[in-house]
């Protein structure tokens, strides 16, 4: 992997070959993508395809089975986050998140929560509480300034009316707001956001991407987004990376990813109707055949449907030549290549992607899922 | 058919009817429950031998008792609580409250005359009324005193609550003086005030200060950091055998030795928290147990250290930063440098300043921890951990400093207690300690400081006013001690508090920062966290 080296210079995280297990649960197997500096990189796939998952191995709440996740700061130095202690990753590598299920002190006012999120910084300025207790001078500026800095965040998620109520009082989207504001006052330079915009009307979703958009102008911010709103992804993001069953099927720009026969068929692979108008638009001969012989009820958008879901290595552990769909329809992208496959394309999704990307993503989209990688994907299972 | 025929019985049931029924489902319950409570009851006899005694007539009077209370609450209470609710169509306003009606100035006035003539007549009446009617006399004399008292409180209700806590430290202030004042008023000599004093600012001034002091310490762990800790009271253990020990070896004196026994205290602390704090609300709180019964078995079993359950005594006393001393035998004592009479009451009188200040310390540094990025986190570490860990707090470390300034402040109060008592021994450090102080918290409210203090207030000072309802003998025979009671009460005032507060006497909190004005948080939105 020797040409994936030089495009670390601009990529603010470099995952590689990650694989997170769970008992006999493949939730990720074999991941590797990466999101660059100063880009907005939103992560995509059908419920339980991994990517919270894949954000607790970046935030290291959960320790990777394998692979690694590299994250190269501004200045220069570089960590591996899989190796990092859970609270060191916001602290050191400047890593910051939020949750699909929201968690915010909520006993605790939004000024407090903001405050809390500049924990360390405060806590250096006080001489780890000693000095701060008699009053030492220089906490009391840093305390005004930490005050300050909480004041511009709550200014930009549109709060500040609300700083002195308590977290548990504010509605779902300014709940939202509020967790990424807190988590902007870590001073991240990596902004992990699962699902901001689940549970939002369309004004507060608009808000959102303001927001966003704002962050990543202002504050050179790189974020990385999981989202199952495709107005927000398409609209903000610059590079999408899909995910199902925990393995990548695609990786590009919003409308190279669009238009991805088996993204479309992973991702949309539930609403038929809705399937079938993008196809026809698209022209997909093949996926349409393959939606219509039997879209499979068994799989329907519940998360624990994974659970039960037929083993996953037994759609990717193989060549791309003997490809089988053991339990029929586990993997809606599996069904496509296996398709294509038997229509004598050697159809490996890494060869048939780059013809419909920018050429500049060449390095990172051609990294993924070679046969050998495969192949030895297969051979550790 | 049947079934339509219930819910229209229920309609018309007037409550009367409604009492009547639900005062005989009570009657049952209370015969099932007390059947074998109070019905029998087995003794020894002279032989040795195991006799039964049947108490039926109690059994009925308690059962009857039980019916007369239901019926009276479903049939008159009920309805006179739904209608306070309901306001008067003419007005507009809600009927008059219970305390508007309860405290009324004709009744004020009448509880003073009341007062006045049994402390003036006391003398004479006692002999008039002989022994038995002398009790109820003072019963209803200390009756009248509370209901002037609480009249006065509530008169001035919206001012005592706007400056709960400037009044409250003024009292606590003032109080040993009051004390004295009064009792040498009433006796008639400065002497008999200092002497009577004693059991005032000791049994009740002291005594409730140390558990406000152990509350407050164990308040950062439970109250504001969220880890429950039932072992407190080994951290109490530690600070007082610490001071026993190195006092009584070395002769050091009690203001070095009190930070040494806090830091020892605060040490231990650190030492129980590696291993536990990555145990999570049921663990923790087993394992901060055990740990509470491991150190009391250490105090009894070490002998050679500990003296074992002996205990250990002659513990020095305290003395005014070596200047006033409180030893009779020493040239400094305090009466000899004040040239006034010796009395033990100033000793007692010194300790409870001294207990005051230290309780004021642990306030003054909670409060300012509280507004400090620690003690921050350490709510924010009660409210949820794991978006703690995603903000890059380190929540291994800030368990460790709440365990060890709890236990910091649990080891001043055990020096505290050593000194105070002259004697330790690992009696004084059972579990039930740290249960008292737990409940306390509770009670109090997690996390409020002035809630806890009256907690305490209310737990400690209402079992020591239960030794002095001597009137009660009268009634229930010689024999009967109400400080066997205690407990009992304790627990039955717990369920009442907790039925009434759910969060505790304050359940709200207040925020440590804000940016235009600071309003209380209330108790719906914050979380006791788990472990
Ligand atoms: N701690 C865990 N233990 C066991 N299985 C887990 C655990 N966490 C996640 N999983 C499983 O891993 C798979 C991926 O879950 P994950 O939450 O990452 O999906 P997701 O893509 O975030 O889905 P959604 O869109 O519903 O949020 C699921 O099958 C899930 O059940
Ligand atoms: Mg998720």
């Amino acid at each position: 992997m020797s040409d994936a080296s030089s495009s670390v210079n601009d990529a603010i995280l470099q995952v590689e070959h990650l694989s997170m297990k769970f008992g006999g649960l493949v939730a990720i197997g074999d991941l590797s993508f990466q999101a660059r500096r100063g880009e907005i990189t939103a992560l995509i796939g059908p419920n339980g395809a991994g990517k919270t998952t894949v954000f607790n191995c970046i935030t290291g709440f959960y320790k990777p089975s394998e692979g690694m996740i590299t994250l190269s700061r501004r200045d220069g130095s570089s960590f591996l986050l899989e190796r990092l202690p859970n609270h060191e990753i916001p602290a050191r590598a400047k890593v910051a998140r939020t949750f699909q299920n929201i968690r915010l002190f909520s006993g605790m006012t939004l000024l407090e929560n903001l405050l809390v999120a500049q924990h360390n910084k405060l806590m250096k300025a006080s001489g780890y509480t000693v000095l701060g207790l008699f009053g030492y001078s220089g906490y009391r500026t840093a305390s005004a300034e930490s005050i300050d800095l909480a004041r511009h965040w709550l200014e930009k998620a549109d709060l500040v009316d609300r700083a002195d109520d308590p977290a548990g009082d504010l509605p779902y989207g300014a709940q939202r707001r509020l967790e990424i504001a807190r988590a902007m006052c870590t001073g991240p330079e990596l902004l992990c956001l699962d699902e901001p915009a689940a549970g939002l009307n369309p004004k507060e979703s608009m808000a959102l991407n303001a927001l966003l958009m704002d962050i990543k102008d202002n504050t050179g911010t790189s974020i990385l987004l999981i989202e199952h709103d495709m107005a927000v992804v398409m609209q903000i993001s610059d590079h999408v990376v899909v995910l199902e069953y925990g393995r990548k099927i695609s990786d590009g720009s919003p409308h190279a990813v669009r238009t991805d026969p088996r993204v479309i068929a992973a991702y949309l692979g539930v609403e038929d109707e809705d399937v079938e108008t993008v196809l026809t638009e698209v022209g997909d001969e093949d996926v349409i055949e393959q939606l219509d012989t039997g879209p499979d009820s068994a799989h329907g958008p519940d998360s624990s449907s994974s659970y039960f879901a037929g083993p996953v290595t037994d759609t990717v552990g193989h060549t791309e030549g003997e490809r089988v769909t053991v339990s029929k329809g586990a993997s809606k992208a599996g069904q496509v290549d296996a398709r294509s496959g038997a229509a004598a394309r050697p159809a490996s999704p890494a060869e048939a992607k780059p013809t419909e990307k920018p050429s500049a993503e060449k390095s990172s989209a051609a990294k993924p899922k070679t046969p050998g990688d495969s192949n030895r994907g297969g051979g550790n299972e | 058919m049947a079934v339509t025929a219930s819910p229209e019985r229920d309609i018309v049931a007037t409550p009367m009817q409604r009492a009547t029924r639900e005062a005989l489902y009570a009657g049952a319950i209370a015969l099932g429950l007390f059947v074998l409570f109070i019905g029998l009851k087995t003794n020894q006899n002279i032989s040795n031998e195991l006799i039964l005694e049947q108490r039926w007539g109690l059994l009925a009077i308690v059962v009857v008792l039980t019916m007369a209370g239901r019926f009276l609450y479903v049939a008159y209470g009920q309805p006179f609580l739904a209608n306070q609710k309901i306001a008067d169509v003419a007005t507009g306003l809600l009927p008059e409250s219970v305390a508007t009606r309860f405290f009324r100035l004709p009744y004020f006035l009448a509880a003073i005359v009341t007062v006045a003539v049994l402390v003036f007549l006391a003398g004479p009446l006692d002999g008039l009324l002989g022994p038995g009617l002398a009790g109820y006399a003072r019963f209803l004399r200390a009756l009248a005193i509370i209901y002037a008292l609480a009249s006065v409180l509530f008169y001035f209700r919206t001012f005592i609550h706007a400056h709960f806590s400037a009044l409250g430290i003024t009292a606590l202030a003032l109080y040993p003086v009051i004390v004295v004042l009064v009792l040498a008023l009433y006796g008639g000599s400065v002497a008999a005030g200092f002497q009577g004093s004693l059991k005032w600012v000791d049994n009740f001034g002291i005594q409730i200060l140390i558990y406000v002091m152990l509350a407050w310490g164990l308040n950062i762990v439970v109250g504001l950091a969220g880890l429950l800790d039932l072992g407190y009271v080994a951290f109490y253990a530690v600070g007082a055998y610490a001071y026993a020990l190195l006092g009584t070896h070395y002769g050091l004196s009690f203001w070095i030795l009190l930070p040494a026994a806090g830091a020892m205290a605060a040490f231990w602390g650190v030492l129980l928290g590696f291993p536990v704090l990555r145990l999570r609300g049921d663990y923790l709180a087993i394992v901060t147990l055990a740990f509470g019964e491991i150190i009391r078995l250490v105090l009894i079993n070490w002998r050679e250290v500990t003296n074992g359950s002996a205990g250990i005594s002659g513990i020095p006393k305290v003395t005014f930063f070596g200047l006033i001393s409180f030893n009779v035998s020493d040239p400094n004592y305090i009466a000899k440098v004040f040239d006034i009479a010796t009395s033990s009451a100033y000793y007692k009188i010194f300790l409870y300043y001294l207990i005051l200040g230290l309780c004021l310390l642990t306030a003054f540094v909670t409060i300012r921890l509280r507004r400090m990025p620690v003690g921050r986190a350490w709510e924010a570490l009660r409210e949820d951990e794991i978006a703690c860990r995603s903000l890059g707090i380190n929540t291994t470390t800030t368990k460790l400093t709440a365990f060890a300034t709890g236990a910091m402040f649990g080891g001043f109060a055990g020096s505290f207690f050593a000194a105070r008592q002259g004697f330790v021994s690992p009696e004084s450090f059972i579990f039930l300690e740290s249960a008292i102080i737990l409940a306390i918290v509770v009670l109090g409210g997690m996390g409020s400081l002035v809630g806890i203090a009256v907690a305490a207030m209310v737990m400690i000072g209402g079992t020591e006013v239960l030794r002095e309802l001597d009137f009660l003998k009268q009634v229930f025979g010689p024999d009967f001690t109400p400080e066997l009671y205690r407990m009992l009460l304790f627990g039955m005032a717990m369920v009442i508090v907790m039925l009434w507060k759910p969060r505790g006497f304050v359940g709200s909190r207040e925020p440590t920062a804000f940016l235009k004005e600071s309003r209380a948080v209330s108790g719906a939105f914050t979380k006791e966290g788990h472990g």
